[in-house]
């Protein structure tokens, strides 16, 4: 009873909270609502005249969705890299950014279900895939094993925070003993939605290009590389404009997780490269159209080698001790990798799965404006809910916000 | 499960001993057992049970207000109360392959009558079953394809295609000779007079694979192999994900991306339940074998338009029938066997 009276005083607490603030912090948010309610407005053009009114087709079935999908995945998973040094080797520094890291890993999760569902062609008819009610085809299809992990994450990812915040709330100290053992399982848990979403195409024979065993260990170098370049922006930003202390030697450290991810994701695609047109076959052809174009079809070509230069340049940057060091040229060098990795596992890694066809047809795919607004109304969805949880986070943190017992 | 009577080289990939609706040629003897059910399986098994319970729980749920509000109006006429309620147990009823023959029955009546309703015109909409020592196979002769495209015309009309959108089962791929089989190359849509000189022609379709990829990864299993091999769509319970789509080797699956459209007088009305009844927007459908015709004996609508007598359609395990001749002796073979999905969906030439 008492839990769920102060659970409910952080609730109006939190609200209050959240709409409260600069008049930067209600621009942001007001922006934010507008670009959420055009989202809203163009997917209910898409549900009142089907997925036509995207740019997919029976030759490039899955577009922009997927893709988005795809990278936030990472974004999410990427979140314990935070977490495991912060809470299990004590290491205090990081202890500030877990929480904002946690915070972001369940905005990425909600965004990562709103793609999916705005994805599908019945998204009525959904409830076929609930437990009890519906049929699950568990284990065989990959894509229940991504509802199960993901929708786990997203409960271990908010029950954690959650308690600590409740703890602080009270002005007690979270016992580690209720805790870490979550920790340790989150971080298994990370790990494996990031694969589980790579087996997803990785298991299909259909599609060469995607049926290859390095997707998966990619997958996870690329996450490590992206998720903590946002959250070293996100930092930067908060710091700025709130009360929160992060100390330089946080966003270094995590500079450090980046610069290693980023490496191995180079050296990876190195191989994948040097594979792929060493000894091509007739399954590099999708390679080939994603970096050369065939046939003069040419849409992703300079979408990838933007992606690829911005690469290498912010990967061999951020090697140098030096360079990494001053915080300017992080910031944007973290800017670059998250926008290559962005393209990369995005639709630099979905469309082309589909091109060519299976009868070696090349029909290219572009996003119609409809499918672009719902994209970006997503996205603006995540950046509105990561900002009140980050808020609430911090005012608790801060003590801005504490239990009154009366 | 025995491989003895199996007619083409199989892989034996781990897979082809777990499917329900076995194709591995005798019914008999443990082929005919359903698979062990898990744990999901075990509680859909009490589909009444759990179509009663779900109403209930979902009584409340705005999601079908409107149609309750309809449905219990007095002051909406006795049609369009029947429509709703129609319309209402449409939506909350189970998975067809788990249906029993009474649950397959209701269905069959209530979208027969929903026609009715709309259009008042009848329909005949069949939930035949498959028969018993029946698994169909599909052979294709390239020396006598001339690309006239006559089966691909008879398809859409027989199986009540989207006309806005042209969708087609069944891919026509124009070769050039001297290059063998190089789809990459070829052209699957043509618009002149055929044949045209110096190319042969080559159709695709739904192979029907006996270790069919599209099934194993659907999240809802919204698509299964029927036991005689017919790889089908439960059109009212997929959801659309298209991830079947992107798992088909042989580009046999089509999306409707919208609400398809077939003039009336078009359509075809002799229908069953798994094949060509009317589709809605944002569900997958596929070549059935023309499952409609060939329960009753009858070939698909392809085989019987095609003018060249390159298709030939029919019952593997029937030792008389044309399609063991051709296999027993010509020299068949079948497109991209290394996958190991099996199909069902023989190559000759003479």
């Amino acid at each position: 009873m008492k839990t769920l009276r102060v659970f409910r005083s952080l609730i109006k607490d939190g609200f209050l909270e959240v709409t409260h603030g600069s008049r930067a912090y209600h621009i942001w948010m007001a922006v934010l609502s507008f670009i959420m309610l055009f989202g809203m407005y163009n997917y209910s053009i898409q549900l009142e005249e089907g997925l036509s009114a995207t740019g997919m087709t029976d030759r490039v079935s899955w577009g922009l969705y997927i893709s988005n999908f795809t990278f936030l995945v990472g974004v999410a998973a990427a979140a314990v890299m935070l977490v495991l040094p912060a809470y299990v080797l004590k290491n205090i520094d990081f202890k500030q950014a877990v929480l904002i890291g946690e915070g972001l890993a369940v905005a990425a999760l909600c965004m990562c279900l709103a793609f999916v569902v705005a994805d599908m062609g019945g998204p009525a008819r959904l409830w076929h895939m609930l437990p009890v009610i519906g049929v699950f085809n568990f284990p065989n299809s990959m894509l229940t094993w991504d509802v199960l992990v993901l929708n786990g994450y997203l409960f271990i990812n908010i029950t954690i925070p959650m308690y600590i915040l409740v703890m602080r709330y009270q002005g007690k100290v979270p016992n580690p003993k209720i805790y870490i053992p979550g920790v340790f399982l989150s971080v298994f848990w990370a790990v494996g939605i990031h694969m589980i979403t790579a087996f997803l195409y990785q298991g299909l024979q259909a599609r060469p290009f995607w049926n290859n065993a390095l997707l998966g260990p990619r997958f996870l170098a690329s996450a490590f590389a992206a998720g903590p370049a946002l959250i070293i922006i996100v930092l930067a930003i908060i710091r700025k404009f709130t009360a929160f202390k992060v100390p330089d030697n946080t966003i270094k450290k995590i500079s450090m997780i980046v610069t290693v991810a980023a490496q191995i994701n180079l050296i990876m695609l190195i191989s994948e490269l040097f594979k792929e047109f060493y000894a091509p076959t007739h399954h590099s052809i999708s390679a080939v159209y994603l970096f050369f174009g065939l046939e003069g079809k040419t849409a992703l070509l300079p979408w990838i080698w933007t992606s690829i230069s911005l690469n290498v340049v912010a990967t061999v940057a951020l090697t140098f001790h030096k360079v990494r060091s001053n915080l300017k040229i992080l910031y944007v060098l973290c800017g670059m990798l998250f926008i290559a990795i962005w393209i990369e596992k995005g639709f630099g890694l979905i469309v082309p799965g589909f091109i060519p066809g299976p009868w070696g047809k090349i029909a290219e795919y572009t996003p119609s404006l409809v499918e672009i607004s719902v994209t970006l109304g997503i996205w603006a969805m995540g950046a509105f809910i990561f900002t009140i949880l980050a808020k609430t986070g911090i005012a608790v943190e801060l003590g801005q916000i504490v239990y009154k017992k009366k | 499960m025995s491989n003895d009577s199996k007619k083409w080289y199989s892989f034996n990939l781990n897979k082809s001993d777990k499917s329900d609706s076995c194709g591995c040629g005798s019914n008999s003897g443990s082929c005919s057992d359903e698979k062990p059910k898990d744990g999901y399986d075990q509680i859909m098994d009490v589909s009444m049970d759990r179509r009663s319970a779900f109403k209930k729980i979902t009584a409340g749920f705005l999601i079908g207000a409107g149609a309750v509000s309809s449905s219990c109006s007095v002051v909406s006429g006795d049609e369009s109360k029947e429509k709703s309620g129609i319309e209402w147990d449409e939506y909350f009823k189970g998975n067809y392959k788990l249906m029993t023959d009474e649950d397959k029955t209701e269905t069959v009546d209530r979208l027969t009558r929903s026609y009715e309703l709309r259009t008042g015109k009848k329909l005949n909409m069949s939930s035949k079953d498959a028969e018993e020592d029946v698994l169909f196979g599909y052979a294709f002769n390239i020396s006598k394809c001339q690309g006239y495209m006559d089966c691909v015309n008879a398809c859409v009309e027989e199986n009540n295609q989207d006309r806005a959108s042209e969708m087609q089962y069944i891919r026509i791929h124009e070769m050039e000779d001297g290059k063998g089989f190089n789809f990459e190359e070829s052209d699957d849509n043509y618009y002149h007079e055929v044949p045209a000189d110096g190319h042969f022609y080559m159709g695709t379709q739904c192979f029907h694979c006996d270790n069919p990829p599209c099934v194993e990864v659907c999240p809802v299993q919204a698509t299964w192999k029927e036991k005689d091999g017919i790889v089908v769509i439960d059109y009212d319970w997929c959801v659309g994900c298209r991830y079947c789509m992107a798992a088909c080797p042989y580009d046999g699956r089509r999306f409707n991306w919208k609400t398809p459209e077939v003039p009336e007088q078009e359509v075809n009305k002799n229908q069953h339940y798994l094949g060509n009844r009317l589709r809605k927007k944002g569900v997958m459908e596929k070549c059935t074998f023309c499952i409609q015709r060939s329960r009753e004996g009858q070939n698909p609508a392809c085989v019987e338009a095609c003018p060249t007598g390159s298709r030939t359609f029919g019952n593997l395990l029937d030792p008389k029938s044309n399609i063991r001749w051709i296999l027993e002796n010509k020299k068949v073979f079948r497109l991209k066997e290394d996958l190991g999905t099996e199909p069902k969906f023989w190559y000759y030439m003479d």
